[in-house]
């Protein structure tokens, strides 16, 4: 039974994870309905760009002395960094290609996704890159089940940006703007919303919420790695596949079912085939039910 | 030109400058707590001046002032064209393959095992070619067959002892089968869903191989798999070299060969059809499923066929070779060459084979040439470097005055023409 709940705690820190890098898929999903390839990459390199923020800092001593505040300022730093990038990405490998086949922009992505990669390799090295490891040390113990101080923080940073993204998608102008978008690109650029700036944005915003999981694994698991991108990459996007791409709810939904299955698999089947499952889930999902659990374009809850 | 620049110098401004702001972070903060500009600005400048010349190429040779150099070059190159065109296409070819089998001749052994790499990529390239280039699938799991094509040899081999040429066909079939089972569950998706799921697939069968240990023997693979015998002579590793080489030749010629027919076969066009427009195609009678099935099984069994050389070639497999990134090596030379085009997907091969081999200085940076190559291709040239030319129909008239009457009774011998 401990043994158990353990797990289900670790699902949902795993899972909250998958869900903040699946809204990415999901959005852009929305917008362009075409698979961002290169998100995973905004993922890894929001983990390098936190890892690089905290050395610093820890190097400087402010981790130390302030460590709340450097944790916040890496947070929103990484995300602006992502931001910037997904917005750079978009202009070169997409914007060119709005009006060319699927095909074209696919390999675009891919290509850059691919190079996205290799420029994290060449840059930070082959090797993995440690995070300040004295952050976060201990938990909390309720008889066998431990929490940690980690987890906590993990879980409570997904749910602030789960119900900041929920806000902003669904509350203010912006939100409007973009769901008009998804819905109809022409007939809201005649009500003068910019598509090309709601694309940008909404790029901008799905690369934000990756680059602060990257960071979040990064501290999850230590350490930071060029090719971190690719599984957990495919993994987010199984869950925004499970929860019905395009469909904001569907994917933190499927983010954290997924993150279960890999953990309860793990844990109870098989802990070197936990790789696998995600890709079994996706696999069937797209055979047996290719709109998702929740339904693929509920225009209420499309971005 | 300067209209030109005009357009696009603030753009490109801007662009550079938000370079250089995604570069800092990486390059310019340091974990010892120092910031440094230095090195961020070098590889920045490099960057600048790389970029600034090719579109200081781009803009003269849009504008026509480039007109100097390329209109002699064009003279040069109409001539050449015009001279070629009158020799036939069999000396061509003859000349080729002259070339090819004389190779071994005046070559060392490295340059042959180069040489076979680059046969065995123009293999994967035109298997691949076959699904991505004519049937428009994106396939992201190929090297998942040839995996299966590799492991199939030397599984066999360990246990059963069998020899590599009852080998080849078998791998084949299981490759077949392979692509059939991915194949199958995939089909009724659209091409993004298609391309992330053939990904997994690929990556589940990479994982089997690499955990499997009592299957596959893990991550320390296999080795001592033999080489091809030639009726029982013993060969030294010089002629067994060579003899691969041969090999690869003939796979070619006869990979070449097939996929020319193919293209021109009534399967070609139904793929290319597909390709283009689904519905229309299921409309005219077209069996959606078993055609894109077709073209998916066959793409897999020529990578199940060149897994099978490349585990005699390389004597030891394990499943670090059949990793996504050999998937996309192979993805670039078909979108380097041209979807769909036999002579692109070759040059595409020689390039992307032959230049990393060759520059060994910058062969860090080969994937992130070919992560750029693929959004360059897409960008600038979606067709790639030799576009395959449209098919149309053309009727044959002797005057264009009964154009009409020439249709209405001889329609049904209208043939196919490349115009």
């Amino acid at each position: 039974m401990e043994y158990f709940v353990q797990q289900l705690i670790n699902g949902i820190t795993l899972g909250g994870l998958y869900a903040l890098i699946a809204l990415g898929y999901t959005m852009v999903y929305g917008v362009i309905q075409l698979i961002n390839f290169a998100h995973g990459e905004f993922f890894a390199a929001g983990g390098y760009v936190g890892v690089i923020l905290l050395s610093f800092f820890a190097g400087r001593g402010f981790l130390e002395s302030h460590p709340i505040m450097c944790l916040a300022l890496s947070f929103a730093l990484t995300m602006i960094y992502c931001a910037f990038l997904a917005m750079g990405v978009e202009k070169v490998a997409y914007k060119p290609l709005r009006r060319q086949s699927r095909l074209a922009v696919l390999l675009s992505a891919l290509g850059m996704s691919i190079f996205l990669q290799n420029a994290l390799m060449l840059t930070q090295g082959v090797y993995d890159k440690a995070y300040p490891s004295e952050l976060f040390q201990g938990g909390v113990e309720f008889g066998m089940v431990t929490i940690s101080y980690l987890q906590m923080m993990m879980v409570g940073m997904t749910i602030v940006l789960l119900i900041g993204l929920n806000m902003l998608v669904f509350k203010t102008k912006i939100g409007m703007a973009m769901r008009a978008t998804a819905q109809d690109k022409v007939m809201s650029g005649l009500v003068s919303i910019s598509s090309n700036r709601i694309i940008s944005l909404t790029f901008a915003i799905g690369a934000g919420l990756a680059g602060a999981a990257g960071i979040m694994v990064g501290l999850y698991y230590g350490s930071v790695r060029y090719d971190m991108g690719f599984l957990p990459g495919i993994k987010a996007f199984a869950a925004a596949v499970l929860g019905g791409i395009g469909n904001i709810t569907g994917a933190m939904l499927g983010g954290v079912i997924i993150g279960m299955v890999e953990i309860f698999g793990a844990g109870y089947i098989s802990g070197q085939y936990k790789d696998v499952f995600a890709f079994i889930i996706l696999i069937s999902v797209l055979y047996f039910k290719p709109t998702g659990i929740m339904g693929e374009n509920i225009d209420d809850t499309r971005v | 030109m300067i209209q030109e620049f005009k357009k696009i110098w603030k753009p490109y401004t801007i662009g550079m400058l938000w370079l250089l702001g995604l570069l800092w972070p990486l390059l310019g903060i340091h974990p010892d707590g120092t910031l440094s500009f230095a090195k961020t600005f070098t590889v920045w400048l490099y960057i600048f001046a790389g970029t600034a010349i090719c579109l200081a190429l781009y803009l003269m040779n849009k504008s026509g002032s480039l007109g100097v150099i390329s209109s002699p070059l064009d003279g040069v190159r109409q001539n050449l064209g015009r001279t070629t065109s009158k020799v036939p296409a069999w000396v061509w070819i003859v000349v080729l393959l002259v070339f090819a089998l004389a190779y071994p001749q005046f070559t060392n052994r490295y340059a042959q095992d180069v040489a076979t790499n680059v046969l065995i990529y123009i293999c994967l390239g035109l298997g691949l070619n076959i699904v991505i280039g004519l049937a428009g699938m994106l396939d992201l799991g190929y090297i998942a067959f040839y995996g299966v094509g590799a492991y199939t040899y030397a599984l066999l081999n360990l246990h059963y002892g069998m020899s590599f040429w009852v080998c080849l066909p078998f791998a084949a079939f299981l490759a077949m089968i392979a692509g059939c089972i991915i194949g199958y569950p995939t089909l009724r998706m659209r091409g993004d869903y298609l391309a992330i799921v053939t990904l997994g697939f690929g990556e589940i069968i990479r994982l089997i191989l690499e955990n499997w240990n009592e299957f596959s023997f893990g991550p320390s693979g296999i080795a001592n798999i033999p080489r091809p015998g030639f009726f029982g002579v013993d060969m030294s590793l010089e002629a067994a070299t060579v003899y691969i080489y041969f090999l690869m030749i003939g796979l070619v010629i006869f990979t070449v060969f097939v996929v020319n027919r193919l293209q021109n076969s009534r399967i070609g066009r139904a793929w290319i059809a597909l390709r283009e427009d689904e519905i229309a195609c299921q409309a005219m009678g077209i069996d959606k499923t078993r055609t894109k099935l077709t073209a998916f099984a066959l793409g897999a069994t020529w990578a199940g066929m060149v897994g099978v050389i490349f585990a005699a070639k390389t004597t030891f497999i394990n499943p670090a070779s059949f990793t996504f990134l050999e998937s996309a090596i192979i993805l670039s030379i078909v979108v380097l060459g041209g979807m769909g085009s036999i002579i692109g997907v070759i040059i595409g091969a020689f390039i992307l084979i032959l230049l990393p081999e060759y520059l060994r200085a910058f062969s860090d940076f080969r994937m992130l040439m070919f992560g750029a190559i693929m959004v360059i291709m897409m960008v600038f040239r979606p067709g790639g470097l030799i576009q395959m030319p449209r098919r149309t129909y053309k009727f044959k008239s002797e005057s264009p005055g009964d154009t009409s009457h020439q249709v209405a009774t001889e329609g049904g011998q209208a043939d196919f023409a490349r115009s």
